[in-house]
């Protein structure tokens, strides 16, 4: 009798989401879904309102990345206005972009997932969580707690608020920063510095204990994108498209942002809300394409900071093509963090971020914009189209998390094709299946552009479509 | 020139005296008395349509709007009874209620009246339903630009462009819940004849309604207090 296992709602995510298993006549699981059951519709909300509000609005789309949203949305809007932004403006949502990914990147692997690593994927849930890594290894607590921090009290600093600020508009930035508050923080980088050093360093030392998540986690062939500058290196505000298949080669390069809708096409199934985008060049699902930390560092060819260049080459080294087991989205989230605050010391000591002109007057001069930045969880693409007097006809959003959901379901399919067994759900099969989720860290309620609350659930299914176990958390 | 009479009244209680052309209002305010308002500004023709400014009158069981009735001899006013402060309280949910006042991406967000109201006068839900009207924003001016969503229908910036500005450009259409701002005889504001964009109605608008198109959310700072100085100095010119 074929049988269906339900996860819902998964836990320790961003959002609400559901995982069903089917299993076959022996038990063994036959297909995965993952469904996202939220639908929020920013798309067609955003219909007749003025271009201006665009970044603000799209900041609503997330509590943790609300930075990203506002800069994918200010790109699309410079490009409605038809400007070049002043240079500081550009460095400084830029920096503000980095200390987003830190602050994000800290959530997830400090907050969410490293109780996974510390506690062991069978350890009772009640367990599971900051409050037992604080009691296990409280340096990993700290630190986790102070690289978020760094990230988040520079957005508080210079965009007035950590949460949906709406600093970056169309055009530029709305205010200039001042001397002390950047050195504040420059003050602080060689402590964050040692903070993500010390975790990479205690990461690489426990890979080999999840061997047999590394193999299932996702560990599969797929491309890759991610957004590389003129010499392939990360750059999370700018550049170009590129993507790169499972050996590493590149398939698509030079990607102007304006061209993506030429490689990327978006595919709809009625168990989800979540749209399946794929690379248009090699069809659906053929096109399934992961996006990311992971995916990133498969993109680039150096990451272009001297610490995480020497990380980079280590993580890389791991396989001769791409990395493509999910499980080290977790070691690349780690890297990237070391790169960002490189990054942002950089910046913080170039003097163009202290310049006044921070902002481009213009009104429309273009009936289209599009926006492409890198997102903490990926590859963000806002599209607006507008009327001669800037009031919005048509947008088309595609959320980091989006990107990766063909890989989100192949990945659980492939985690419980060797962990779930049988027609009884124990505590550290669910978890498997939920932690490749987290490995992605997934925001469910921005990809659906949600209501409701956040727990996970999986439910055990037979041919006949009757449930026969589930399993609950809230 | 005939003699101005002197009358006193009791406002919270409080004894005061006014001359018998002022309003209910007026004499509150000269004594330090605060009375919530939102469609009167000086320097305008008052209208008594927020509802706002009611106050109780001592042997009357009707609500009176303090911006438009004239002192009496002997009145007895409460200015912020419980009542009045349900009634302010309900009037500010349904402003929120009936249009798409959505203040965190408002260009006159934490600059706002209607918003300062609502703080003011406690109100922490809406138990009322939204209507969530369909509306549009007219962009069509060069520089301004008119969102329906916003407005509360005041008329503000109808009487600051007939009374002051003298073009009369601005104006309501229709009944009640139907009602709306037009420009000139309904054509886009783009397109009038009559608007001199002196931008007045944008700086008397007390919400996100009437902005300046290049300000992005949170920007639009109203300049409300210059009418009464410029009735003052045209007056000393005539």
């Amino acid at each position: 009798m074929n049988k269906t296992i339900s996860i819902d709602p998964v836990t320790r995510i961003e959002g609400h989401g559901k995982i069903t298993l089917h299993l076959n006549d022996d038990g063994a699981v036959d297909n995965a879904y993952f469904h996202v059951t939220q639908f929020r519709g920013f798309e067609k909300l955003i219909d007749g309102r003025p271009f201006r509000e665009m970044p603000a609005i799209m900041a609503r789309i997330c509590g943790i990345c609300p930075i990203s949203h506002l800069s994918a949305a200010a790109k699309a809007c410079d490009q409605i206005l038809g400007v070049g932004i002043p240079k500081p403006a550009v460095k400084l949502r830029r920096l503000m972009n980095l200390a987003q990914i830190i602050q994000s990147h800290a959530l997830n692997f400090f907050y969410l997932s490293s109780p996974d690593f510390i506690m062991g994927m069978d350890a009772e849930p009640e367990t599971r969580n900051l409050m037992g890594v604080l009691k296990k290894n409280s340096q990993i607590a700290h630190d986790g707690i102070m690289l978020r921090k760094f990230g988040q009290e520079i957005i508080e600093t210079f965009a007035g608020k950590r949460i949906h600020p709406d600093w970056i508009i169309a055009g530029g930035v709305k205010t200039p920063i001042k001397k002390e508050n950047i050195d504040k923080f420059l003050k602080q980088i060689p402590d964050v510095l040692k903070a993500v050093t010390r975790n990479i360093e205690w990461f690489k030392i426990q890979l080999p204990k999840f061997k047999d998540e590394i193999k299932t986690f996702g560990s599969m062939q797929s491309l890759f994108m991610g957004l590389v500058n003129d010499n392939n290196e990360l750059d999370f505000y700018d550049g170009k498209l590129r993507f790169v298949d499972h050996t590493g080669k590149a398939v698509g390069e030079k990607i102007h942002p304006n061209d993506y809708r030429t490689y990327i096409d978006e595919h709809v199934e009625e168990w989800t809300y979540l749209k399946f985008p794929y690379y248009k060049p090699r069809g659906y699902p053929e096109g399934m394409y992961r996006v990311g930390p992971l995916a990133r560092l498969n993109v680039a060819e150096r990451c272009g900071t001297e610490l995480a260049d020497k990380e980079f080459i280590e993580f890389r080294g791991m396989s001769r093509g791409a990395v493509l087991s999910s499980f080290h989205y977790h070691y690349a989230r780690l890297i990237e963090i070391l790169y960002a605050i490189e990054k942002i010391e950089i910046l913080g000591n170039d003097p163009d971020i202290l310049q006044k002109n921070v902002r481009a007057e213009a009104g429309v001069n273009n009936s289209e914009g599009i926006g492409i930045v890198e997102a903490p969880r990926g590859t963000l693409i806002d599209h607006f189209k507008v009327d001669e007097n800037g009031i919005i006809q048509w947008g088309n959003l595609i959320i980091a998390t989006g990107n990766n959901n063909l890989a989100m379901n192949r990945s659980v399919l492939q985690v419980a094709k060797h962990f779930v067994k049988g027609d009884k759900l124990t505590n550290g099969m669910l978890n498997r299946v939920e932690a490749v989720i987290r490995a992605y860290d997934p925001c469910l309620s921005c990809s659906t552009h949600a209501i409701g609350k956040m727990p996970f659930q999986v439910e055990l299914v037979n041919s006949e479509g009757f449930v026969i176990d589930k399993l609950n958390r809230s | 020139m005939s003699k101005v009479r002197i009358k006193t009244l009791k406002i919270d209680d409080r004894d005061v005296g006014a001359r018998e052309d002022q309003t209910i209002l007026e004499v509150a305010r000269d004594n330090g008395i605060h009375i919530p308002t939102l469609c009167q500004l000086d320097g305008l023709t008052n209208l008594g349509g927020c509802r706002l400014c009611l106050v109780e009158i001592k042997g009357s069981n009707k609500l009176l709007p303090s911006c438009v009735t004239a002192v009496e001899e002997g009145m007895e006013v409460s200015t912020n009874t419980e009542r009045l402060q349900k009634h302010r309280r309900s009037i500010v949910e349904l402003f929120f209620t009936e249009r798409n006042h959505v203040c965190a991406v408002c260009v006159s967000n934490n600059n706002c009246e209607l918003q300062n109201l609502a703080k003011q006068v406690g109100m922490t839900h809406v138990h009322f339903p939204y209507m969530y009207p369909a509306l549009s924003v007219d962009a069509t001016h060069d520089r301004f630009a008119l969102d329906h969503n916003r407005c509360v229908l005041c008329t503000r910036c109808v009487r600051v462009c007939d009374e002051i500005e003298g073009a009369h450009t601005l104006d309501v259409r229709g009944r009640g819940i139907e009602a709306y701002i037009i420009t000139d005889l309904e054509q886009v504001w783009g397109e009038s004849e009559t608007c001199t964009s002196c931008g007045k109605c944008v700086n008397v608008c007390p919400t996100g309604a009437l902005f300046e198109k290049n300000k992005s959310v949170a920007e639009m700072k109203k300049q409300t207090k210059f009418l009464p100085y410029l009735t003052m100095m045209r007056g000393a010119r005539r």
